[in-house]
């Protein structure tokens, strides 16, 4: 892996940040990345969102009134 | 004191247990038994019930229970599949030289779409356009809240491929929620 990261790795250790703990090298290039990448910042925003979304599955409860 | 749930009360929420137990397995039989099991244990539990979360809340708790000891049981049933998964369909969503092939949207107010139960109708149908196994592993992770370790172990793969897999679902399920919600205007006229 280069020292820069391209979208395609920076969306992977952003996926995989979610389920590991990433090493601190990692952590740093991710940062340089994202921190100018409009692409990246949205991406992991909203997969942040889809991990928010399963947790509020099946959503509102709208059979009943209570 | 809090009143506690009757049987027929509890059959209420039959058909909500139903579809999340559905989202997970795929397979509507071994979905209705997780839902009856669960429904059972409720039944036989009630006293313990503390009335301190919905009753939904502490139904969909031990479907979730439920739900684990099916997929054991069916991944122990299912033959060992030894493939190594790179995530090579994974570059259709990226250029050569590593860029997104279509660069994220903004959304709007993401938020909100949490209040619309079209949202969810969205997202299933987002889901089911995944692999088998790739969904599977998605909702293991973000619809139960297992760890990484415990999903590899039931899938029966190794930890990479659990990663390659969940990345996969994750990026094709972004893309498909802009696609069919946020820039189909759903999200706004919902």
């Amino acid at each position: 892996m280069a020292l820069r990261l391209s979208c395609k790795e920076a969306s992977r250790l952003i996926s995989e940040g979610m389920d590991r703990r990433l090493s601190v090298p990692e952590r740093i290039r991710l940062r340089l990345h994202v921190g100018i990448c409009d692409a990246c910042t949205k991406f992991s925003s909203q997969v942040a969102f889809l991990r928010r979304a399963l947790k509020a599955y099946p959503g509102p409860d709208e059979s009943d009134g209570r | 004191m809090p009143a506690i749930a009757t049987p027929l009360e509890l059959e209420q929420h039959r058909p909500y247990l139903l579809r999340f137990a559905l989202l997970q397995l795929r397979d509507r039989s071994a979905a209705e038994d997780a839902v009856q099991e669960t429904l059972l244990a409720a039944i036989q539990g009630v006293s313990q019930f503390a009335g301190q979360s919905s009753v939904r809340t502490w139904l969909i708790g031990i479907l979730k229970h439920k739900i684990v000891d099916s997929v054991r049981k069916t991944s122990r049933e299912q033959p060992v599949e030894s493939f190594e998964d790179r995530g090579e369909d994974l570059d259709a969503f990226f250029s050569e030289d590593g860029h997104f092939a279509e660069a994220p949207q903004q959304w709007a107010s993401p938020e909100r779409s949490l209040e619309q139960g079209r949202f969810f109708e969205a997202l299933e149908r987002c889901l089911q356009a995944l692999p088998a196994k790739t969904a599977r592993a998605f909702t293991m992770r973000e619809l139960m809240g297992l760890e990484t370790e415990e999903i590899c172990k039931e899938l029966r793969i190794s930890t990479s491929n659990c990663w390659v897999m969940l990345y996969r679902a994750r990026v094709s399920l972004r893309a498909c929620l802009e696609q069919t919600w946020f820039l189909a205007g759903s999200a706004r006229n919902g």
